[in-house]
Parts: structure tokens; C-alpha cells; sequence
């Protein structure tokens, strides 16, 4: 902890919340813009979430339309899951390689600015791994498109797990980065708190597939989701500066 | 004085344990229910297997007691950084596990006994899996992640305690497990029962308490012997 400056003595409370803002958009920037320049865990994240759902579509061959909304949430599910945490991972070690993480530390945006633009940096990777997968099971599966009958509760859905997602997942892939054998460690702490969030997302996305939808048991599953993220957000808000210490 | 806390809670827990064997299996009668004119009622009697009882809900209060120390001496220790609040933390974390291991093999024993059932994915079981499965994600950050890995498994311990009522709230299938709390059968347990159980749980709090005194002792050992290690190579005498 450092001691408060002069400067925090000052009354600029709105300058500092608008730069916090600000501040996490240039974070989420600086690392898309990394990201675009290379495509690197864009082609090969989505690739493997979409060898997830392969994999998926052999070991589960006989899947019809009766137990389709049965099996396919969790594979959808199962397949972002596995994708944001190999996604993680590797972005965390993008800024390990180049020592830059403690240089994102120093630099003066407060360091919850950093945590917000990383965690929104990786909800977006997770959403365009999302866009690959599930129209590839609506494909695959007989009887999958229904998922896209009622696009609006079925994409808010998406972007709350992916959010929450990522809100716990650069948590703890910051604080990570310090420590030895940080690959198998990261699910090892993340699945069990983010089971809620699995189930909540697998209701709504297996509510979608029933005929017809149950769009009332969707949407509280949604709240759910939403309450789950916003209780999530205000944790990492609150520990990110104690766990990420250099 | 902890030279002799340590021997005194460990013997007091092994004469207790002998004792509850005596108690729970020769002087506790077998449960039954009994109907209107005083026939038992088979279809509702636990019998012999409600003997597993006395073992699985006093180690069940030990899990919870460890969980609850666990959860709230991380937050104490993120809020005041003081490395006391860690070692308390982390020996209750590693006995939690034990504890909960427990729990789930002698419910999942007595669920086969008592509901032909292995497992059944309700609420109270659902919980302690996941709370289980969230601490040996704990101990296991401890024990491989190295050094500074303290404030990273006191993290996930806030998260974890922050996921407990939405665990609770996302179970939609009932409460069928029987009640521990006021209007459930610790409560309403007659006579012999009641002595047994609770001589029971004063022996895995006797336990609980030997274990973790000396988890917390070797730990704070631990810690000094890692900064006296760390003074030494400032010094440059290592």
C-alpha cells in the first residue's frame, strides 16, 4: 500500500471516475489491438472450442431431437468453458513473457482499471468463441436450431456467463502469474465457484431448446446469471488489488 | 501451555472415542418409529443404520466449523494482511478437507442404507460437494503454487463463500435430507440418543480442536523458519 499522494487529497472524485473508465477501455484496447494484429488466440481459440464441439458430436452419436435439450447446453457450456480457460491462460502468459504485466502494474491507471479492461478484453475473445460455436451445434445436432428461435434471451445469456467468466477467470490468471504451475491450477480454482454460473447458463440454453421454449424459466435463470455476475464483479473489485502484487 | 493442550485434546478425544463406540452401538437403542398404538412403523424406521449418525452429522458440524473459520479468517486476512489470520486459515482449510471427506463417504454409505441411493444431487448435498471440491481447490493452491500463493487461496476462499447462496438458490430439487436444525431430528432425538450424539460431537470437537492447534503451530513454525531463511540471505550469511 502506498501512501495517498497530495494530488488524492484534491477534490477530483469525477475526474478519477471517468478515468477509470477510461482507463479500462484503453487497457481492453491495448490488448485487442495486440490480439488483432496477430489473430493468434482468435484463430486458435475458436479453432479448438469448435474441436471441442467435434469431439462432442462422436462421443455423443446418437443424439436426436428428443434428448437434444438434454445435451447440447452442455456442450456449448462445456466447449466456452475449456476455450476461456486455455484463452486465459495464454493472454496472462502474453503479458509474462514480455515482463509487461508489472509494467500495466506501474503504469498510474488504477490497477482495478487494469483488472476491468483485461476481464473485458477476454468476455469479447469468449463471445466471438461463442459466435463459432453455436450455430456449429445448431449444424451438427438435429434439432439444435431451435436455440435460435428467440436470439434475444439466448444472447444475453452468452454475454452474461462469458462476462462472469471472465470477471473470475482474470481475477485469479492475474494473481496466477506469480506462481508456479499456473495451467492446471487456473480450473482447479475456477470451475468449482463457476458451477452456479454453468447451471444457470445450461437452463436457459436447455429452456430454449424445449418445445415450446419456456422463455419464463429462461429469463429468471437469466437474473440469475445477472445477480451471480454483478456479486462476482464487486469480490474481484474488491480483492484484484490484494492478490496482484509484484 | 501448548505442549500440553496438544497431548490433553488428543487423549481426551481418543477416550471419547472408545466411550461413543460403547454408547452409540451397546447402550443406544436401534431407531425406530413408532405409530398410533405403539407398533413400529418399518417403512419409516432407520433400524441399526441409523448408527451411522452419530458419525456423520458430529464430523458434519466439524466441516462447517473448518469451512467457517477458513472463509472468514481469509477476509480477515486480505482486509488486515496480517500473516496470523493465514495460518489459522490454511489449517483449517487442510482439516476441512479431511472432515469433509468424511462426510461424504459415511452420507453416501448411510443414503445406500437408508434410500438404496448412492447420491442424490439436492441441496444439502449438492452444497457440501461443492464447498468440499472449492477447498481442496484451496489446499491444493497451497500446497503446489509455491511461494506467494497465500493471498491467491485466500481469494478464491472470498469467492467461494460469495458462491454459497447461489449454490443454495440454484438447487431446485427439495430438501429432502433429514433436518439438522431445530425442527429436524438432532433436536427431537429422545434420551440415550441425545447423550450419544452429543458425546459424539464433543469428541470430533476435541479432535477438531487438537488438530488444529497444531496445524496452526507448524504452520506459524513454517512461516518463521521461511523469513529467518529470507533474513539470512539479505544478510548474506547463507
Amino acid at each position: 500500500m502506498q501512501a495517498p499522494s497530495r494530488e488524492a487529497e484534491l477534490p477530483r472524485t469525477t475526474v478519477i471516475r471517468v478515468g477509470l473508465v477510461r482507463h479500462a477501455a484503453q487497457v481492453a484496447w491495448k490488448d485487442l489491438r495486440v490480439e488483432l494484429r496477430s489473430r493468434e488466440l482468435l484463430y486458435t481459440v475458436t479453432f479448438f472450442a469448435a474441436l471441442v464441439v467435434v469431439v462432442f458430436t462422436f462421443t455423443f452419436p446418437r443424439v436426436d431431437k428428443k434428448i437434444v435439450a438434454d445435451v447440447a447446453p452442455g456442450m456449448l457450456w462445456v466447449a466456452i468453458a475449456f476455450a476461456g480457460t486455455i484463452g486465459l491462460g495464454r493472454a496472462f502468459d502474453r503479458e509474462r513473457e514480455g515482463d509487461t504485466m508489472r509494467a500495466l502494474l506501474l503504469t498510474p491507471a488504477p490497477r482495478v482499471a487494469v483488472f476491468l479492461g483485461k476481464a473485458v478484453a477476454i468476455a469479447l475473445l469468449m463471445l466471438a468463441v461463442a459466435a463459432i460455436v453455436a450455430p456449429l451445434l445448431a449444424l451438427f445436432l438435429p434439432g439444435a436450431t431451435a436455440l435460435f428461435d428467440a436470439p434475444l434471451p439466448l444472447a444475453v445469456a452468452i454475454l452474461l456467463g462469458t462476462l462472469g467468466f471472465a470477471i473470475a477467470g482474470s481475477v485469479f490468471a492475474a494473481a496466477l502469474l506469480r506462481v508456479r504451475a499456473r495451467d492446471v491450477l487456473l480450473p482447479v480454482i475456477l470451475y468449482p465457484i463457476l458451477i452456479p454460473l454453468f447451471v444457470a447458463a445450461t437452463r436457459v440454453t436447455s429452456d430454449l431448446l424445449q418445445t415450446p421454449a419456456d422463455l419464463d424459466d429462461a429469463w429468471y435463470w437469466i437474473s440469475f446469471l445477472g445477480m451471480f455476475d454483478a456479486a462476482f464483479l464487486v469480490v474481484s473489485l474488491w480483492v484484484f488489488e490484494s492478490l496482484v502484487i509484484e | 501451555m501448548k505442549r500440553y493442550v496438544i497431548p490433553a485434546l488428543t487423549v481426551l478425544a481418543a477416550v471419547g472415542f472408545v466411550f461413543t463406540l460403547w454408547e452409540v452401538f451397546v447402550e443406544t437403542p436401534v431407531q425406530v418409529t413408532l405409530g398410533d398404538r405403539g407398533q413400529i412403523l418399518v417403512g419409516q424406521s432407520l433400524f441399526f443404520n441409523q448408527k451411522i449418525f452419530y458419525y456423520h452429522v458430529a464430523n458434519a458440524f466439524m466441516l462447517f466449523a473448518a469451512v467457517g473459520t477458513t472463509g472468514f479468517c481469509s477476509i480477515a486476512y486480505l482486509k488486515t494482511r496480517n500473516a496470523k489470520w493465514d495460518d489459522v486459515a490454511l489449517a483449517a482449510g487442510e482439516i476441512a478437507v479431511m472432515f469433509g471427506l468424511v462426510v461424504l463417504v459415511t452420507g453416501s454409505i448411510w443414503a445406500k442404507a437408508a434410500w438404496d441411493l448412492w447420491w442424490v444431487w439436492e441441496k444439502r448435498l449438492t452444497m457440501s460437494l461443492l464447498l468440499w471440491l472449492t477447498l481442496v481447490g484451496y489446499v491444493l493452491v497451497r500446497r503446489f503454487a509455491g511461494a506467494g500463493s497465500e493471498r491467491l487461496a485466500a481469494g478464491l476462499a472470498v469467492f467461494g463463500t460469495v458462491a454459497v447462496p447461489f449454490i443454495y438458490v440454484m438447487v431446485s430439487q427439495g430438501d429432502h435430507h433429514p433436518q439438522a436444525g431445530a425442527s429436524g431430528n438432532v433436536a427431537t432425538l429422545s434420551g440415550q440418543m441425545k447423550i450419544s450424539f452429543w458425546f459424539s460431537v464433543l469428541t470430533f470437537l476435541f479432535w477438531f480442536l487438537a488438530l488444529i492447534i497444531s496445524r496452526v503451530s507448524s504452520a506459524r513454525a513454517e512461516r518463521r523458519v521461511r523469513e529467518l531463511h529470507e533474513r539470512a540471505m539479505d544478510a548474506g550469511v547463507l
